[in-house]
């Protein structure tokens, strides 16, 4: 039974893991634990990082629009890149 | 992983998946081209360009088609189509704000409403410099956008499709939405032209 409520709201400050998983998994690589803005939950989907596996076990996430400054992905330019990211791809962040 | 795809593996995979499903009798022969050709047939960047001709010229229309992209384009026949649901998320260029498209982990597309993507969508080089280097990346497309725009970019995944909004041409106030759908372009759609 997913659950049917969203963890994060538009304005939330996350944080993405930063490990290297050995499977698939959504979370680019340019992207792994860095800090970014939730703009909006976007609807639940089975989590592609097991589903990928062949298991039919994958716990049904929201998915979330996030963006990031260019700044905190590669050090440096003025622009903004926006994901979207699984559920477990996050997890709450406090500071700036 | 979906971003060490190589077209000839892939290629030979498919065709030999499709050969063992004909030799079983589970697929007739010209049943994949059939439902290759029907899709195809209804996927064209002139559906993303009758999506944003009406929003020009409907407030209303463009105030759903921002609030929730699926359903506004369901609204003029459009459904996302797929193997799987896809959500339809339209990002607006603005006077402050320039958008553009990609997927860095493999090629996800708004097909239908784009039609067929570009080779250049689903180059490395395309799929990772736009987001680190928009501004260039953007520039050798031809697009030049003053230093008061920001650049967003936004990264699909399998579950959401993005299409942009481009901003209206000044002094089209007098074209009916037949003659603003013919201005508008597949790489304004993308975000790679302004139109």
């Amino acid at each position: 039974m997913p659950d049917t409520t969203a963890v994060f709201a538009p304005g939330d400050l996350v944080r993405t893991y930063g490990h290297d998983p050995v499977h698939h998994t959504r979370l680019p690589r340019y992207a792994r634990g860095k800090l970014g803005v939730v703009v909006e939950p976007e609807g639940f989907a089975p989590l592609a990082d097991v589903r990928s596996q062949g298991r039919d076990d994958a716990p049904v996430e929201m998915i979330y629009a996030v963006r990031f400054s260019a700044r905190e992905l590669w050090g440096e330019g003025d622009h903004e890149v926006v994901l979207d990211l699984s559920q477990s791809y996050l997890e709450a962040a406090d500071v700036r | 992983m979906s971003g060490d795809h190589d077209d000839a593996v892939i290629s030979r995979q498919v065709r030999r998946l499709e050969t063992l499903l004909e030799e079983k009798g589970i697929v007739g022969g010209d049943t994949v081209d059939e439902v290759i050709d029907g899709f195809l047939s209804g996927a064209s960047p002139l559906n993303g360009a009758k999506v944003v001709a009406r929003a020009w010229t409907d407030p209303g229309f463009k105030a759903r088609l921002l609030a929730d992209g699926s359903a506004a384009v369901a609204e003029l026949g459009f459904s996302s189509g797929g193997v799987q649901p896809q959500r339809l998320r339209v990002a607006e260029n603005t006077e402050s704000v320039h958008n553009v498209v990609v997927c860095t982990l493999c090629s996800c597309y708004p097909l239908r409403l784009l039609g067929p993507s570009p080779g250049w969508y689903k180059s490395e080089a395309y799929r990772s410099r736009v987001v680190r280097e928009p501004l260039a990346v953007l520039a050798e497309f031809g697009v030049e956008l003053g230093e008061a725009v920001s650049v967003r970019v936004w990264d699909s995944s399998a579950e959401t499709r993005y299409m942009v909004l481009p901003r209206r041409p000044a002094g089209t106030e007098a074209l009916t939405e037949p003659e603003l759908v013919s201005l508008v372009t597949r790489n304004g759609l993308i975000g790679t032209a302004v139109v």
